[in-house]
């Protein structure tokens, strides 16, 4: 019975958090645009089997008929991969010299890096428009210490998503790298070195294959907000950059169509999916591999 | 449309003075009143005021679309509320309940009329016109003395644009208005529901589309009122805000605003009553503070937009009804066209247009 119970609780988690509401979504993705309140039909107002009748796949054909969908998907691919890699770049070190740091201080590290979060997201990459701007921080630094003459267009740009996607989520791939370093046996390194490797080549074969699953963790949870974003490219972002949520929130105001953007959400949960469940049988696999 | 302000929207809950349960939730654009009347409206009729902001349109149909928003009191534009109209959304108007409803001014009734037939469920709260901001010294620095200031020609043709893209040009993110006024440069009916009549406005957009530092609704002021660019297209009240702070600013920048000579959309935003309105008494309570010509001239001479409400003109100061910017003569009147929604196939060919314009995919 207990047993039932504790298996039943995380099936629920998931019918209450993720089928239901995606089932809600799959079905106004298969309705169509009408003007009503709400704005797509059939519901279930018009009787079960008038609803399960005229559900079909149009929208999802109508995706395939406009090149600017795919090129939002990839576009959007392409800028969470790059961000991935490069907040990878920043995250890892950082989590390394954490773990490095004295015991007495991490706590305080740790502090640092949750810090941010005590202010609203949507302030934090406000802030970025101040520091980015043409006439802004960067620029005036810069051009006060003489490094350039002439001020550096990054706000409207993709270069300022990336920073804006970099600063946001670093968190998110610093904690999982830390908790998997931090757990690194230090005397697998010395044994190491006492066999003849450098610093670095202990550091390539020993400490970077141990925290492998930090890695991945940090990643995926990088690349899955990463690739939905939708505020970081509005605010930072120039018009030319194209990405799924900017599509997504313009089918779903702007053309008042919330079947076609439902349909949009669904091929984008689709795409994520391939990811998240690597990241399961990865996951998985590490737990094995402990016990 | 007027003083947009990216971000979440700010509740503005004011303290009620009097004890009473009695309520009344408006929703209205940011930085669209003075605040005063808002005190006013509390005092007067011991009703509590709920005031919250949006800042676009597609933001208010959102919730409109969706139902059960709890507002008593929102302010759609024209073609927007004809939409919502259509889609059910709004309670007729008691007009028994609104006593001052003689003030309204019969020009602007029969423009609002065609959203809303005979304005049965709305109410003109202001309107104002699309045209050009400029910053006088910069253009004629670009362009010489005989710059055509107040003629789409400025931002339509490309020769001009080019001189121009150096110090900055912006366009208003509104494919609803952007795209008529292209269509109106080449002397197509900017109102056209056509696709193959919208489609030709792809050419003219993207001919100067190298020249457009920015497409968006809202910073042009700050930008206009620094110096940072020398033309925007934008909303009438917008440039005429940041003609004010360049002035007050003592900066040595000249902003001036006009209505395109070859003609420029007029627009109205409405008050209406949400169909689930949870209190259209009290809504209607403030419909008829509103029109009221005192508070309405106040409404005007603070935010520096035209209202509908021909009682309320005698109360205007010099500033506000002498401006022609802001109250157009005759022959600007009649040069001011409106539009009608896009049906769902059109609006997302318009959508599509304005994207392709925007992105380049």
């Amino acid at each position: 019975m207990r047993r039932a119970v504790l298996i039943a609780v995380p099936y629920l988690w998931l019918l209450a958090l993720f089928l239901i509401p995606f089932f809600m979504v799959f079905k106004i993705s298969m309705s169509d645009a009408i003007l009503a309140i709400p704005p797509y039909g059939p519901t279930m107002k018009d009787g079960f089997r008038e609803l399960i009748s005229q559900l079909d796949f149009e929208n999802f054909v109508f995706l395939t008929t406009d090149d600017l969908y795919w090129k939002a998907y990839l576009s959007s691919l392409k800028i969470a991969f790059i961000a991935t890699v490069l907040t990878l770049m920043v995250g890892y070190p950082v989590a390394y010299a954490m773990a490095r740091a004295p015991e007495e201080w991490r706590p305080t590290l740790m502090m640092l890096v949750i810090l941010p979060f005590w202010t609203s997201f949507l302030i934090r990459v406000y802030a970025w428009i101040g520091i980015l701007s043409t006439n802004g921080f960067l620029n005036q630094f810069l051009m006060g210490i003489g490094v350039i003459s002439e001020p550096l267009t990054i706000l409207n740009t993709n270069t300022a998503v990336y920073i804006g996607i970099i600063y946001t989520y670093v968190p998110f791939m610093i904690l999982p790298i830390y908790a998997a370093l931090d757990r690194l046996d230090a005397s697998l390194i010395e044994a190491a070195e006492d066999l003849g490797c450098s610093r670095f080549k202990a550091f390539w074969l020993i400490t970077f294959p141990l925290s492998k699953n930090g890695v991945f963790a940090g990643c995926f949870l990088v690349f899955i907000p990463a690739l939905g974003e939708f505020v970081i490219p509005s605010l930072l972002g120039g018009s030319s950059t194209l990405m799924i949520g900017k599509v997504l929130f313009e089918e779903f105001s702007f053309n008042r169509d919330w079947p076609v953007a439902s349909a949009v959400a669904v091929v984008l949960l689709l795409i994520l999916i391939v990811p998240i469940v690597l990241f399961q049988m990865n996951q998985q696999r590490a737990q094995e591999a402990e016990q | 449309m007027r003083n947009v302000m990216l971000g979440t929207v700010a509740s503005l809950a004011l303290l009620a003075t009097a004890a009473t349960a009695e309520e009344v939730r408006v929703y209205n654009w940011s930085d669209y009143i003075d605040e005063e009347l808002l005190t006013k409206f509390e005092e007067e009729t011991g009703i509590k005021l709920i005031y919250d902001v949006f800042d676009s349109n597609e933001v208010l149909e959102t919730k409109m679309l969706t139902g059960s928003s709890g507002y008593d009191v929102v302010v759609p534009s024209g073609t927007f509320l004809q939409r919502q109209i259509t889609a059910g959304a709004f309670q007729p108007l008691d007009m028994d309940k609104l006593s001052n409803k003689g003030n309204l001014w019969d020009v602007i009734e029969a423009r609002t009329a065609q959203y809303d037939p005979e304005n049965a469920h709305s109410i003109n709260y202001m309107w104002g016109t699309t045209g050009l901001g400029v910053n006088v010294g910069k253009v004629t620095e670009a362009l010489g003395a005989d710059a055509p200031m107040g003629s789409l020609e400025l931002v339509f043709n490309p020769a001009n644009m080019e001189k121009l893209a150096d110090c900055g040009v912006h366009f208003l993110d509104a494919p609803a208005e952007m795209i008529p006024a292209a269509l109106n440069y080449i002397g197509e009916d900017p109102d056209s529901h056509d696709p193959d009549v919208i489609a030709k406005a792809e050419a003219v957009l993207m001919a100067v589309r190298p020249y457009i530092t920015k497409f968006h609704s809202s910073e042009y002021i700050n930008a206009l009122a620094n110096g940072d660019i020398c033309v925007a297209f934008g909303w009438s009240g917008d440039i005429l805000q940041a003609r004010d702070r360049a002035a007050e600013a003592e900066n040595g920048v000249e902003v001036a605003y006009t209505a395109p000579t070859e003609g420029a959309l007029m627009w109205f935003d409405q008050m209406a009553i949400p169909a689930d309105a949870p209190n259209p008494d009290a809504a209607h309570k403030f419909l008829n503070f509103i029109l009221d010509a005192q508070n309405m001239a106040d409404a005007s001479n603070y935010v520096y937009y035209a209202n509908g409400n021909k009682a309320s003109q005698e109360f205007l100061v010099e500033d506000v009804i002498g401006d022609t910017a802001i109250y157009p003569d005759e022959a600007t009147l009649e040069n001011l066209y409106t539009t009608t929604p896009y049906p769902q196939k059109v609006q997302r060919v318009v959508t599509r247009l304005w994207t392709k314009i925007k992105s380049g995919t």
